[in-house]
């Protein structure tokens, strides 16, 4: 897990959310769906800038959240799209995907071992 | 202490906006969010925070617009932007920096960093609303000393223009704000046709500088309108500089004693640059300063001594201060003594000589300045009887006295001839006279001829053709002095007699000498007199009185004013 999620950021945030912590999952992943759309959106339609700001914002997200993994995938996507190398991206995006997937199961394990515990 | 804020936040993301409002929540700020920059510059208007956390790349309007417009909202007061980037690229910190942002913090946010951040924010809010503060609280103190200072100047034109600046042969310049830059200009007509003008320039500025102009105006018209000597007005306003100023203080001035109808220039400089005396046949002889300024030396040890000069219709007599001398240009030169000079000995017509100058200052300079005064006295025929001379125009406050019958008569011996002057007290009895007031100008000339004809032809048996000679005014007035210091005998007794009947009246002035006496009657009748008074002073006795006889020994002079009715 430690390579997926940072649990020094997943303390800092637990403990400034206090009761409202599940929210703040809940909201993340529901927010990062939409932010993966956007960048699907920005690779099939070829505009280099759009995906460019698309990777650049859930970067800092993903980065807020501690999930690190996905914030250093979505870093190398906005390097792409800086460098306009758009035959690169759609590889990238399914790696997204795919930690994206994962980092999901492991915000809702999180959640649950929060129910349990408080 | 940490102050609380009210701190706007725009922010996209959701999940960020929210974690963000929850950490600065929890620090005690108030907190408005918006998702997007066109929500955050409404939001920014209906709540006016003091601090606002904005993303930079936001969807419907970003945050660099949203930061422009915010700003030029908030005007004057300083509303700290933050923008929330991790942003690496320097293009886009300095987007951000040119869009009005104060600071930057990056992703992921660290709680104790933006705390302090926003802090440090704060703080400098504090300090732009102390700057505003203090700038109109200097804008308010500034118009107040402004109002303070031309109702001071009100106050003080009333008592420097109590005198004869806007005479016709006067030309002068000097800024409305001379007064608080030191300078002081004065001009008066003396009894017996005579004129005193005055240019001071007090050291230091503003208001303290001001402040001394005011006792110095008074006394030259108060003296001068009462018939003291230009000596006597010198040791009095230095002797109350020296009273009032403090030490680093004091007035550069010359006092001119323009005498024409006799034609004579007595000058004091003290510490002023050299004014100058232009004769009308093309001399120029400098009035240099020959002593300390006023409100320097103890009365006791100041030195009064004037410079007497022979004076001619036709001649101009300039003064500056070294405002003029001193001023500099755009290349920090000096306009000087040497500039002035070549422009008065290029100048071929006289009477356009003032307005020269000032074309040279103005070229000199490429602009008006207005810390310098200039001054030119021209002296032309006095083509009014002297009789017309009109009264001071000082307001003497002695209230009016009723005629009586009296006589007094007191007698100057030799030490009295060296110190004192006898007019001014008797000016001060005469002025009694309610119905002799309007010619009291008139009395006083008539009285200073027969007291010093009495002095210099009676007592010191001077010749007047000594003044015809070159140097003939110089020596002439050396040789008064020196005989009146080496007097052991003699004397000049001044009798004055009131009488008065009902509404009519009249005052006798006699006056008598040690000397050998004169026939009268012969010198009346000659155009020149050479060893007594003037034909022409008596005969200008004897027009200005009602009678005018003397004792046939031509010791004794007498000389009437009547009234009648009501004067």
């Amino acid at each position: 897990m430690a390579e997926h999620l940072d649990s020094r950021v997943l303390a800092t945030l637990q403990e400034v959310m206090d009761a409202e912590y599940p929210v703040l999952l809940d909201t993340f992943l529901v927010d990062s769906e939409e932010r993966l759309r956007l960048l699907q959106a920005a690779c099939q339609g070829g505009e280099a800038e759009s995906l460019r700001q698309a990777a650049h914002s859930f970067k800092g997200s993903c980065s807020n959240m501690g999930a690190s993994l996905l914030a250093e995938l979505c870093r190398e996507m906005e390097e792409t799209a800086r460098r306009e190398q758009l035959d690169e991206a759609p590889a990238l995006i399914e790696r997204i995907e795919r930690e994206f997937a994962i980092v999901r199961i492991l915000y809702r394990a999180e959640r649950q071992r929060w129910h349990s515990a408080g | 202490m940490p102050r609380r804020l009210s701190i706007l936040i725009a922010e996209d993301g959701a999940a960020d906006r929210m974690l963000l409002a929850a950490i600065v929540g929890r620090q005690g700020h108030h907190v408005v969010t918006a998702a997007n920059g066109a929500e955050a510059v409404a939001l920014f208007e209906r709540e006016r925070p003091q601090l606002v956390l904005m993303d930079a790349l936001m969807p419907v309007m970003d945050g660099f617009e949203a930061a422009r417009q915010i700003k030029q909202l908030a005007g004057n007061e300083l509303v700290p932007i933050i923008f929330l980037t991790s942003l690496t690229e320097n293009e886009a910190l300095v987007r951000c920096l040119e869009a009005g942002g104060d600071d930057f913090i990056a992703k992921p946010y660290n709680p104790i960093i933006l705390e302090a951040k926003i802090q440090a924010m704060h703080r400098l809010r504090r300090l732009q609303a102390t700057v505003l503060e203090q700038r109109d609280l200097i804008g308010r103190r500034n118009q107040q000393l402004l109002d303070e200072q031309r109702a001071a100047k009100a106050i003080f034109d009333k008592v420097a223009h109590a005198g004869c600046l806007n005479a016709p042969n006067i030309r002068y310049r000097q800024s409305p704000r001379a007064l608080f830059n030191g300078d002081l200009l004065l001009a008066a007509q003396a009894p017996a046709g005579r004129m005193f003008v005055l240019l001071g320039d007090f050291t230091g500025h503003g208001l303290p500088a001001a402040i001394g102009a005011m006792p110095l105006a008074e006394t030259f018209y108060g003296m001068t309108a009462k018939g003291y000597s230009s000596n006597q007005i010198l040791r009095e306003i230095n002797a109350k500089l020296k009273l009032i100023l403090p030490v680093e203080m004091f007035c550069c001035a010359t006092l001119l004693d323009i005498n024409l109808g006799q034609g004579i220039l007595r000058v004091w400089n003290g510490g002023l640059p050299d004014g100058y005396l232009l004769q009308a046949g093309g001399e120029r002889l400098p009035l240099r300063s020959g002593h300390l300024p006023l409100g320097v030396r103890e009365a006791t040890v100041f030195d009064d001594t004037f410079e007497t000069l022979p004076l001619a219709v036709g001649d101009r007599l300039l003064l500056l201060s070294d405002g003029l001398l001193e001023s500099c240009n755009a290349d920090d030169e000096l306009f000087g003594e040497q500039r002035l000079l070549s422009v008065i000995d290029a100048n071929s017509d006289r009477t356009t000589l003032f307005d020269d100058i000032q074309e040279a200052l103005h070229a000199f300079h490429g602009q008006i300045l207005d810390d310098l005064s200039l001054v030119e006295v021209n002296m032309i025929a006095e083509d009014r009887p002297v009789a017309d001379l009109s009264p001071p125009s000082y307001p003497l406050g002695s209230k009016e006295l009723h005629p009586r019958d009296w006589s007094n008569r007191f007698e100057l011996r030799p030490s009295s001839l060296r110190m004192a002057d006898p007019l001014p007290i008797t000016m001060q009895l005469l002025l009694q006279i309610s119905p002799l007031r309007c010619r009291i100008g008139t009395i006083y000339t008539v009285l200073t001829e027969l007291y010093a004809n009495a002095v210099e032809h009676g007592v010191l048996l001077l010749d007047s053709t000594i003044k015809c000679g070159a140097d003939g005014f110089a020596t002439y007035y050396r040789e008064r002095q020196q005989r009146l210091d080496e007097l052991v005998e003699g004397f000049v007794s001044i009798e004055l007699t009131v009488k008065s009947e009902g509404p009519s009246g009249y005052l006798r002035i006699g006056v008598r000498d040690s000397g050998p006496g004169f026939d009268v009657q012969q010198a009346l009748n000659q155009q020149y007199c050479s060893g007594r008074l003037g034909g022409r002073g008596l005969r200008m006795i004897r027009q200005l009185s009602e009678r005018f006889y003397w004792e046939p020994d031509g010791k004794v002079l007498y000389v009437e004013f009547h009234w009648s009715g009501h004067a």
